[in-house]
Order: structure tokens, then C-alpha cells, then sequence
């Protein structure tokens, strides 16, 4: 039973990989769809217009990065930290391959205009379905994993990416009810204020459990490894579990404030938003703690860099979130390039630091090497990303707010000072700001592609013999 | 409470949000056990996980735990204040219609005045008045250019304002008509009726009327189909007819362009072309001072030299 033995790597290998990939093709499509803000002659005809990419473009970060990178690292982390071997490498296989296969038909079906029209859901109903299917399998992988696990206690990482495969399956399920009329059209089942709701409550979720608790688990198990020192407090990480899980349901009302969504729905999504800031500190504070008594690391491991300052903008996007959720705030920001500031705070800082962080570390382990192909190599890929994400926040803020400012003001009589195209032309040179810090981004990118193309072919693909339990664990 | 036809949801709502508080409140409680004295470590708990991963017990950190609390009590103060707990209403009788109704008040009380001012004087007058043009023209900025453009030129289908030419007739009175009611312009489709050479026919003709180059018999056959038929709306001479928005199709103004082709499109499938009615939305005094606007653009002698 030479199986039984050792770890399944190779579906950790093959996630980690198109982590990678899918963020260069995401990226870069981010970068295109910048550009045609600065440029709009680069909207070259319906295939390659704004409208369509730009949907491609956040999927593919989220669900094809991220997704691929939570992926990876769940099923290295539950083998390694249950001390068991997949439940079903059969199963694991198909969640890859499936999973390719939805991110594959998007790609294809996005710039061909066919949409289901959800924001972050905008494939199709068959795609849907497929997605569903892989999303069960994945998810039977992931637990079966745990249930025949040789270790008692379930690792904290293992909950919070238990807590994201569960949910995404039910937003999935019921954002996606859909009433087909062809091969590739349906519509949603549900109408008006209630598809709203709808849409926003799987869009926050997507943000708190695809985004936030998926993530957490990834820092909760590469964090402590890098670092070398035990999570700074359990508690901590009971309480703001539970706390994180809960609280983000009630969210997704801040989507919508100021719509025709009832009233009281508004409030309860603000200070429910609210509520979710300790919660979610909970995890910076649980990350960026292990680290005392390790402090002196960070000044030579590029690794350590990207975790920890991923931490440091989770937390910033996390105090940025609930003061946005605020209505008074909502007031000026909503509608603005605040919004996609914010947003790519959280994607660019947070979650593509952690994972290219948790990627970094992955390599050598799942290629028999001792470490990357170039330690140099990260270092450069960790400032110029850094440098990347500053442009693009601080640009988009500068932004947004002069939108919001511009949008509201009033001549003596009461009509608006600015038309809506003299708000555009203000923001012109901070789109050109943005596309150069995207640019750093995806050039990042390239560094790690080379290095991991380099580690992966010095090295040779292993799987890690299961170590027999410590007797009081 | 309009939002629900139950009463039940009411209560659901509030005893689902209640409960939610105080379980968060519990949870928190629960797990704040753990005191260190000064200088006591935290010891590490007894598990381990692949190898060296170990978790201390340390204890939540206080100013996180305060601040957990904090959003907490707020939370309750503002559904206290504001809706949320459906059953109970809130204490300010809050709701976001009420705040908007206010909020117009307000901005009514405080710029109608500055409006009113010109609602009295005559729209010939009023174009007259230097300050009262450029408050029109703010106006103007906001609600008209998406489809006459800034420079009021229009564009196809959305006419040019600047010209001296007008579908439903240029006097004050029509312009004031027309922002305030808004005008629904129809042209009806003949491409079923006539079939493609007759279309072909009339579109020639009507080229001829224009001054253009045409095809001199197709333009005779189009004679007889335009006067038996098109005669109704655009009149004998083709000069239009200003009370149904017939344009003129004798002079150089063409809605949606007057070549050839655009012309057999225009019969063949018609147009439907719509101007909103703005009279409710912007109120009197401010249509007033729109439609000043408007007619100054081509009758002072500063739009002139513009």
C-alpha cells in the first residue's frame, strides 16, 4: 500500500501551478481592462470590450487564482495536519480537472457576452451546474479527509477552510437558482429588491468566505510554519471564528444602501458590518502576534514579508470595510473608485499576498528542493508587488473621493457644479496611476512564474511520506 | 410597518436579531476566562499538528475585546434609534423616504425662491437676463446634455436646439410645451405597405423636395405615393406640420440624416422617438427658466455669436 504511505502532492502540485498561471491570466486581463480606462480605443470590438472582461477579470482572480490557490493549500494543509492521506485521490483528480474545466468554459463563454448577469456569478447555468458538482466533490474530499483523520483535535486552519467550502456551496446553490430558457440563457428565479438581496448576500459571503475564511486557513497554517513559533492564542481564534462566520451573513445589505431595499434591512446590514470589525481583526491580530519573538525573521525571509504584510492589509481593509458600510460614508463612496480601491486592498494585498506567500513555501516542498529556486527572486517579487498595490490604493482613494466630492456638489441655485464627464476627466490621471500599479503587479507575476519554473525543474515531483502520530496528540 | 403583509415577520426579525446580539455577547464571554498575572506567559496548549504546530492560551487581547463590545452596544443604540428590530418600530421614526422628502423640502425652501424669481417674467424676457441663462444653462448641464449634448447640437435622433428650426415650433410657449409634457415623435413603418421599389420611390421624391441629387423617375413615381399617402402628416409641400412634429423635409435639417439610404430606412421601419415630460420632476420655476434657456440659444444675440 505505497499509497497509504505517503501524501497526495500531486493534486496539491497541480493547484499550486495554475495558481499561478490563473493569476498571471487574470492579472493581466486586470491590467488590459485599466488600460482601456485610460485608453478607451483599446475596447476592441465586443469580444474584448470593457464590459465583458471585466467580469473574466474578477473571476478569474477570485475563483481561478484564488480558488486554485485555497484549493491547493486546503488539501496540503488537511493531509498534513490530519497526518492522513486524501480520502479519495479519484475524487481529488476530478476536482481538479472539473474545476479547470469551469474556469475554462468561462474564459470561452465571458467575452462571448453570454451571461447569467450576477456580479461574480456570471456563468452561465450549465457552467453552474458543473461547478456545483465539482464544488460537492471537493467538498467530500475535504471532509472525508478529516473524518478519518489520526489526529483528534481538528487544526484551527481546518476550520476556517471547512467553514469556506460549506458556504460557497450554499451561496453558489442559492444565488444561482435559475430559470433556464435555453442552452445559454436563464434567468434568475428571483425578481426585484429580493434578487438584490439575494445577489449582495452571496456577494459579501463570496468576500467573507471565498475572500476572508478561506484565506484565514491558508495563514493560519503557513503563518506559524514560517515563523516557526506556535498561534499566539487559541481563544482568539475561537471567538473570532465563530464571530466571522456568523456575523458576515448579516452584511450583504451595505451593497445596497440607499436602493429600494427596505429600511430596517439597511440598518441591520450596518451595524451587523460594523459588529464584523473585531471579528475580523481577530485573524490579524491571531497572524501578526505569532510572529513576537520572530520579528528578526522578516528582516531576511521574503516569505515571512508577503504573509505578514498580507495581514497588515487584511486588517486595513477590514477597518476600511465596516466604515464604508456606514451609511453617512456609503453617502460619498458608493458608486466610486473608493469601492474598487477597497476591494483591491483586499484582493491585491490580502489575498494575493497570502497565497503567492503560501505558494512560495509549497514549491520546494511538492518538488524535493530545500527552497526556491531564488530567494533574490521573491525578495524583488515582494516590493515591487508592494509598490504595485500602494499606486493602485492610494490612486483609487484619491480617486473615488474626488468622484464622491464632485458628484455632490451644487452651484448657489442648486443645480450640480460638475456634469458627470467633468468627474471622469478628473479621474483620468489616476487611471493611468492605477494601470502602472497593476502593471508592477502582474511584472511581479512573471518573477514568480520564473522561479517556480526554475524550482520545479531543478526539483522532481514527491510525495511526502504520512509520519507516524506523536502518542499525545 | 408596509413592509410585510404579516405581522409575524415582525417579530421574527426581532427575535432573531435580539437572539444573534446576546449570542455574540455569550461567545465572547465564554471564551474572555483566561487572566495572566504580570510577567506570566502563556502557556502553550498540548496539541500538535504536523510536527511544530502549537497554539498558545493566551488570553483575548483587552482593547479588542472593548472594542468588540463597543460595536456591540452600538448595534443596539442604533436599532434603538433607527429601523431594524421591525417590531418595534425606532425611536426617531426614521425611514430613508421620510429623509428624502425632508431633504427636498429643504432644497426647495432654500433655491425656490431663486427660481420664482424668473417665473413670472415673460420667456422672451428672461432670455434676456444674463444670470438667469446661466443658471438655465446649469440646469441644462444636468438634465439635457446626455441626449442634445453640451454644445445643445444634438445629435441623431435628439435634435439640434441651436438651429432655427423646430419640430413642434420654436415659440416659448411650444418649448415650454414641449419640456414640460415632453413629446412622443412617431413616424409609422410603410415597408409592409409599399414594398421596396415604392419606398425607393418616395425616398427619391422626398430628395427631390430637399434639393438633392435623386433619380428623376423613381422621384415621379414617389410623387403620386407621397401625395396620396405622406401628404397626411408632412403636408402638399412636404414643409412638415409643427402641431403633429411632421418634420419639414424641405430643408437641410434631417433628424436622422438624409442620404439615400437612411431616408428608405426611416420609411421602411418608422420611428418612435420620445422627449420626457420634465414638469413634474423639475416644477414650474424651473422649466420656466429651462425653456428660456433654450430659446436663447437661438434667439439673443449672444447665442448668435457662440
Amino acid at each position: 500500500m505505497e499509497n497509504q504511505a505517503t501524501y497526495n502532492y500531486k493534486v496539491v502540485r497541480q493547484f499550486a501551478i495554475m495558481t499561478v498561471v490563473w493569476g498571471i491570466v487574470g492579472m493581466l486581463l486586470g491590467v488590459f481592462i485599466a488600460s482601456q480606462l485610460v485608453w478607451p480605443e483599446l475596447n476592441l470590438g465586443q469580444y474584448f470590450h470593457f464590459g465583458r472582461l471585466r467580469a473574466l477579470h474578477t473571476s478569474a482572480v477570485i475563483f481561478a487564482f484564488g480558488g486554485c490557490g485555497l484549493i491547493a493549500t486546503s488539501y496540503y494543509v488537511v493531509q498534513r495536519t490530519c497526518n492522513v492521506r486524501l480520502f479519495s485521490d479519484g475524487l481529488a483528480a476530478f476536482t481538479f480537472w472539473g474545476y479547470q474545466l469551469v474556469i475554462v468554459l468561462c474564459v470561452i463563454t465571458y467575452p462571448l457576452g453570454i451571461t447569467f448577469n450576477k456580479e461574480y456569478a456570471e456563468m452561465e447555468w450549465p457552467i453552474k451546474i458543473l461547478l456545483a458538482i465539482v464544488w460537492v466533490a471537493y467538498a467530500v474530499v475535504f471532509f472525508g479527509t478529516i473524518a478519518k483523520r489520526k489526529v483528534k483535535h481538528i487544526y484551527v486552519a481546518n476550520w476556517f477552510y471547512g467553514a469556506f467550502i460549506l458556504a460557497v456551496a450554499l451561496l453558489h446553490i442559492v444565488n444561482s437558482a435559475f430559470v433556464p430558457v435555453s442552452l445559454w440563457k436563464s434567468y434568475s428565479a428571483y425578481s426585484g429588491a429580493v434578487d438584490a438581496m439575494v445577489q449582495w448576500w452571496y456577494g459579501h459571503n463570496a468576500v467573507g468566505f471565498f475572500l476572508t475564511a478561506g484565506f484565514l486557513g491558508m495563514m493560519y497554517y503557513f503563518v506559524p510554519k514560517q515563523a516557526g513559533r506556535p498561534v499566539y492564542s487559541y481563544r482568539l481564534s475561537v471567538v473570532h471564528f465563530w464571530a466571522l462566520i456568523f456575523t458576515y451573513m448579516w452584511a450583504g445589505p451595505h451593497h445596497l444602501h440607499y436602493t429600494a431595499l427596505p429600511d430596517w434591512t439597511q440598518s441591520l446590514g450596518m451595524v451587523f458590518s460594523l459588529i464584523l470589525l473585531a471579528p475580523s481583526w481577530g485573524g490579524m491580530i491571531n497572524g501578526i502576534m505569532t510572529l513576537s519573538g520572530a520579528w528578526h525573521k522578516l528582516r531576511t525571509d521574503p516569505i515571512l514579508k508577503f504573509l505578514v504584510t498580507a495581514l497588515s492589509f487584511y486588517g486595513m481593509s477590514t477597518f476600511e470595510g465596516p466604515m464604508m458600510a456606514i451609511k453617512t460614508v456609503n453617502a460619498l463612496s458608493h458608486y466610486t473608485d473608493w469601492t474598487v480601491g477597497h476591494v483591491h486592498s483586499g484582493a491585491l494585498g490580502w489575498v494575493a499576498m497570502i497565497t503567492i506567500g503560501s505558494i512560495y513555501y509549497l514549491i520546494p516542498r511538492l518538488f524535493d528542493r530545500e527552497q526556491m529556486y531564488s530567494i533574490k527572486l521573491i525578495e524583488a517579487h515582494f516590493w515591487i508587488a508592494t509598490l504595485g498595490i500602494v499606486l493602485y490604493i492610494s490612486s483609487m482613494w484619491i480617486a473615488g473621493v474626488t468622484q464622491g466630492l464632485m458628484w455632490r456638489a451644487v452651484n448657489p441655485d442648486g443645480t450640480l457644479t460638475y456634469a458627470f464627464i467633468d468627474a471622469v476627466k478628473a479621474t483620468h490621471p489616476y487611471y493611468f496611476i492605477r494601470f502602472l500599479g497593476g502593471c508592477c503587479f502582474v511584472a511581479g507575476m512573471f518573477l514568480m512564474f520564473y522561479n517556480v519554473l526554475r524550482t520545479v525543474f531543478d526539483g522532481k515531483p514527491v510525495n511526502a511520506p504520512i509520519p507516524a502520530v506523536p502518542a499525545h496528540a | 410597518m408596509t413592509d410585510f403583509y404579516s405581522g409575524f415577520w415582525g417579530v421574527f426579525i426581532a427575535v432573531i436579531v435580539i437572539v444573534s446580539l446576546i449570542w455574540l455577547a455569550v461567545l465572547l464571554k465564554s471564551q474572555a476566562v483566561i487572566k495572566l498575572k504580570k510577567g506570566e506567559k502563556a502557556e502553550v496548549l498540548d496539541h500538535k499538528w504536523d510536527g511544530d504546530l502549537q497554539e498558545y492560551n493566551n488570553p483575548l487581547p483587552g482593547w479588542w475585546l472593548w472594542l468588540f463590545i463597543l460595536t456591540i452596544v452600538f448595534a443596539v443604540g442604533y436599532l434603538a434609534l433607527y429601523p431594524g428590530l421591525v417590531l418595534f418600530g425606532n425611536a426617531k421614526g426614521w425611514t430613508s423616504t421620510g429623509q428624502f422628502k425632508q431633504e427636498v423640502a429643504k432644497a426647495d425652501a432654500k433655491y425656490g425662491p431663486i427660481y420664482d424669481k424668473y417665473a413670472k417674467l415673460p420667456i422672451a424676457q428672461v432670455a434676456q437676463d444674463k444670470e438667469a441663462r446661466e443658471m438655465g444653462q446649469r440646469l441644462f448641464y444636468t438634465y439635457c446634455i446626455q441626449c442634445h449634448g453640451a454644445d445643445a447640437r444634438g445629435a441623431k435622433g435628439f435634435p439640434n436646439l441651436t438651429d432655427s428650426d423646430w419640430l413642434y415650433g420654436g415659440t416659448p410657449e411650444k418649448i415650454l410645451e414641449t419640456i414640460e409634457k415632453g413629446r412622443h415623435g412617431q413616424m409609422p413603418a410603410f415597408g409592409a405597405a409599399f414594398g421596396e421599389e415604392k419606398v425607393r420611390d418616395v425616398a427619391n421624391y422626398v430628395m427631390q423636395i430637399a434639393g438633392k441629387p435623386h433619380n428623376e423617375l423613381r422621384a415621379s413615381r414617389g410623387q403620386a405615393t407621397f401625395q396620396q399617402v405622406c401628404v397626411a402628416c408632412h403636408g402638399a409641400d412636404g414643409k412638415g406640420n409643427k402641431d403633429v412634429g411632421a418634420p419639414n423635409l424641405t430643408d437641410k435639417v434631417w433628424l436622422y440624416g438624409g442620404s439615400e439610404a437612411t431616408i428608405i430606412e426611416t420609411v421602411t421601419n418608422g420611428r418612435n422617438n420620445v422627449m420626457p415630460a420634465w414638469k413634474d420632476f423639475l416644477g414650474d420655476s424651473k422649466v420656466h427658466l429651462l425653456a428660456a434657456y433654450v430659446y436663447g440659444l437661438s434667439n439673443t444675440p449672444a447665442a448668435a455669436t457662440k
